[in-house]
Order: C-alpha cells, then structure tokens, then sequence
C-alpha cells in the first residue's frame, strides 16, 4: 500500500534506519555512562560502546579507529578541519583551494579564514559541476596549506574526482580535506585508496541519527593535526572536547554497519529506481538533468523544467510528495541555488529545478506516483506560464527586456 | 512554509488563466517580472470602449504559488470594474484577501504592477498618454 507524504528529499536528511534506534536505546537510561570515567562500570560500558562504534565507522571509510574525531555533525567537522589545518599549518601558509559548489559549511568557513587574514581560492566548476584538475594544479602556490572539496554534491549529486585530486595534493605537500557528508555511506569511500587527510561527515545522512557525526584525522603519511576549536576536557586527542554523545556515536555506528553491509546491493536497487525516475520525467519536454550523469551519486537527481518555477511546482504535491527545488523565492534576495548558477545555468532554469534524493526506504510505488504527480504539475502549469507560451511560438525569451525586479 | 486556504485554492483552481489577441486595440496586455527573479506575470485586459469597463481579465504567471494565487485574484477583481475604478487596486489589498507572509508581498506587488501595466498598454494602443506611476517601493 502506498502510503503518504512520499519522503523523496533524502540529502537533506534520512530517515533512522530501525536497527540503528534498535542499537542505541539501551545507551538512554541503562547504560548510561560518561565516556570519560574511568573508574567504575558505568563509564567503562560508555567506553567501550564508543570504542566499538569507533571501530564501526573506521571501518567504514577504510581507516583506522584512532583517526575517528567524534563531532556533532558535519558542520562542525567542516569548521574545525579548515579552522583546525589553518591555525595549525600556519608556519606553513596560509592559502587555502576550494570550490564554489561547497557547502555553505565550507563555503562560510572559508569566508571567516579570509577574514582572519587568510587567502582562499575559489575554484569555479565546469558545466557537469566537476572541478577542473588543471586548473587546481595551476591554484596551489608555496603558502597553500591544504584543498577542501567536496566528495558528492548535495544538490546536484555529482561526485568529485578524490583520487586525482589528492594525487596532485601530494604531489606539492598539501592536504586534502573533503566534506564527505553525502558520499559515505552511499558510495564506497576509502580513505586511503582516495588519498584523503580529514574528511568530515555525518550520521543522519546515512540512516543514523541526528546531531552526530565524526571527522577523520590522518595519523599516517602525513601524521595530520588540527587545533582544536574548543576548549575542555581535551577529549577526542584532544582535538574535539566535550563529553562524548554515546547514544548518538553508538547509532553512528550501527549505521555505517548497516550501510557497508548493504551498499552494494541497496545501490543496484536505487539507482534502478532513480534511473527510471529520471528517464521518465525526461519524457517531457524542456527538461534537463543538472550535473554530471556519469560522476554522480546513485541515488539523487536534479532536473530542470524549463518555464516552470521550482517553488511554484512544489506547490502542486508537497502535500504528498517531499522535495527541495534550487529555487528560493522565499528567500529576501530571490536568488536561486548559488550550486546551479556555478554550473553556468542561466536564473530560469535555475529557479526551476528540483531535487530528488532516494533512499534504502523508497518504494517503486512510490516512484511510479511522484513520475506522475510530477509530470501533471509541469503540464498544468506551463499551460499558466506566459514563458512555455512564448517558447512554443518561437520567441526568444533572452531578446525581451525584462523589468528585473 | 504553510500556504494560506485562499492561496492553495486560487493554485489549485486558478480563475481566468488564458490569453486574449494582444493585437486586438480593446485589449491591454502588461508582462512584467523576469525570469531570473522566478517570476513573470502577463495580465491582460480586455475593454469596453463605449462604457470604459473591463468585460474580461486573463493572465499567465510563472512564479511561486503566491504569485499565481496573485495574479488570478487580479484577474477576477478586475472583470466589472472600470479602467479607472482598476487603477485603484492597491497590492495591499491582494496581501490582505489572500494572507501572503512578508517574503510574498513582492507577488502582489508585481501584481499590481502588471494591472497598471495593462492599463497604459491599453491607453497608448488608444491615443491616450500613459500615466506615470511612482515606482514601486519592492524593486
């Protein structure tokens, strides 16, 4: 039976795999513990459910338990990797590459390490949302101290060339720091195949719960630290104080399980499903996958439906279905989705774009209704939108002199 | 963000969506917006000259539903009313009928802006001057 609203906005967040709630109930009100005492039982359950948790996400990622930085989220690993490397390198340099599709996480660390007297570069991306290696290679200078970009997207899904750009890090000493918040869990990521030195990520975008998340921290070739950006108990080496969230690390961990376990396998079936999303809403017309459908996450797509606007569409099922759109007329500066607009895409497409995220939850059924909510919408709409009139008789929409309000 | 009863049923069952002969010299036409803003409206109007009264309104909008919601409530107030009777719709009222948040006031001021721009669009096409309306306050 197909049951409403359909959840379809999967990178923004998931929902809890039962498993993971399963593992972590018992670390409420029984085990109770701080991780941190070290003289009785109630701490030494703590410590070893974490231990374990620990070995679980390491396990994950291909590292080792002792690289694990326990955080609140990504956001938090993504301040205090960049925060932490510049303070830390700071004899070193301080230049810092990323790219203007990052997370905001990113994105407004970088703006604060301006501010405080560093230099960052913003690399722009080609039309598929992929960086351009050489023109990286061409970005690094003696002062740079370390490379932030991204492992997927989260709007678009695309997926960063890792190996090839921590091989070009190497090669001139740099670090390379990745946000890979949509990518673990979803897609194998290793590490050390990968080249990578910190990667930030989280466990609600993999089925675990919210508020929780971790940062790896290389201990080997290259032994890397960072500052830490609070100050206390010095847990976590001393890089991340606070007293450690068992509960949430447990569930952390029991996600990462799950998702190693079942990765291969849930892939096939998703991308199958996303496949079939995608190619049938291509049936319309004026639509447009945006990004790189080769370099992509298996389970996310975004597409435009040009002459439709994105808030306006949403309006049409989000009673039913659950989604997010690149454009933002809610927002006071009606600036749509700064990731589309990097990809080249002109306001109007971008403004009409939306972003569909499954997950190891959604159904065929489920799919089979959004494909047709969705292309009802878009039909019904463009009949009400003086643009789709225009285009269907052979106006070109660029030679009007818009009143741009 | 939760759409008020008015907006959702204006989206869902829009009044007056159509076109009518821009070329015809009783019909006013105002296209205003643009798409890199994620909204355009065309409202267009059409005249009785003997009486001066609008005897029909359509419109076409790309936009938010706030704005559509916008548009075909100016649509269904402006059928009845004369041209001068038009030119005192304030956007204001559009924000009260239908309970728009502060971030859709632009919607009802566009829309306002596509009625005045029907208006002049109807009075140049008939030999009057178009009136100069103080520009509005959102853009």
């Amino acid at each position: 039976m197909l049951k409403l609203p359909i959840y379809l906005d999967n990178n923004a967040t998931t929902p809890m795999d039962p498993k993971v709630l399963e593992a972590m109930t018992p670390y409420f009100m029984q085990h109770f513990g701080n991780a941190a005492s070290r003289n009785h039982p109630f701490g030494w359950e703590a410590e070893e459910a974490v231990d374990y948790a620990r070995e679980q996400v390491a396990k994950l990622i291909g590292a080792d338990p002792k690289e694990i930085i326990f955080t609140s989220g990504a956001t938090e690993g993504d301040n205090l990797a960049i925060k932490g490397v510049y303070e830390m390198y700071a004899s070193k340099g301080n230049h810092i590459i990323t790219a203007t599709t990052e997370h905001k996480a990113v994105l407004d660390t970088c703006k604060h390490i301006e501010k405080s007297g560093g230099e960052v570069t913003y690399l722009q991306v080609k039309a598929d949302g992929l960086i351009d290696l050489k023109e990286l290679e061409a970005a690094i200078k003696p002062t740079t101290i370390l490379i932030a970009i991204m492992y997927a997207n989260n709007e678009i899904g695309t997926v960063m060339p890792i190996k090839e750009i921590s091989a070009i890090a190497r090669k001139h000493g740099v670090l390379v720091f990745t946000d890979g918040t949509q990518a673990v869990g979803k897609i194998p990521v290793n590490v050390n195949k990968d080249g990578i030195d910190l990667m930030a990520f989280t466990a609600h975008k993999m089925y675990g719960p919210k508020g929780v998340g971790a940062l790896y921290v290389r201990r080997k070739n290259p032994r890397v630290k960072v500052t830490a950006q609070m100050d206390g108990g010095g847990h976590e080496r001393g890089m991340r104080s606070g007293t450690l969230n068992v509960p949430g690390i447990v569930g952390f961990g029991k996600a990462c399980e799950l998702c190693m376990l079942n990765m291969e396998e849930e892939n096939k079936r998703i991308s199958k499903m996303r496949d079939h999303l995608e190619t049938e809403l291509l049936k319309l017309e004026e639509a447009y996958v945006n990004g790189s459908r080769e370099h992509r996450l298996p389970h996310v797509t975004n597409i435009s439906f040009k002459h439709v606007e994105g808030e306006g569409l949403l309006m049409g099922f989000n009673k039913n279905i659950a989604l997010s759109s690149g454009s933002a007329c809610t927002s006071a500066s009606l600036e749509p989705s700064y990731v589309l607009k990097a990809l080249g895409l002109g306001d109007d497409l971008a403004h009409s774009s939306l972003r569909f995220g499954l997950s190891r939850f959604t159904t065929e059924e489920e799919i089979e209704y959004t494909i047709k909510a969705i292309s009802e919408t878009v039909l019904k709409l463009r009949e009400m939108s003086p643009l789709w009139e225009m285009y269907k008789e052979g106006i070109d929409l660029s030679t009007i002199e818009w009143a741009a309000h | 963000m939760a759409y008020s009863d008015k907006v959702i049923d204006h989206y869902q069952n829009p009044k007056n969506v159509g076109t009518l002969d821009k070329a015809s010299k009783n019909v006013g036409t105002g296209l205003v917006g643009a798409p890199e803003c994620g909204d355009v409206m065309r409202l267009q109007i059409q005249v009785d000259d003997a009486t001066g009264m609008i005897t029909d309104a359509k419109f076409k909008t790309f936009g938010c539903g706030s704005a559509i919601a916008s548009s075909s409530l100016a649509t269904e107030w402006l059928k009845g009313k004369s041209v001068d009777e038009a030119l005192k719709i304030d956007n204001m009222d559009i924000v009260e009928e239908l309970n728009l948040p502060p971030v859709k006031i632009h919607c009802s001021v566009l829309a306002e802006d596509a009625i005045k721009a029907a208006i002049n669009d109807y009075r140049v096409k008939n030999g009057m001057d178009a009136i100069k309306f103080e520009e509005s306050v959102v853009h």
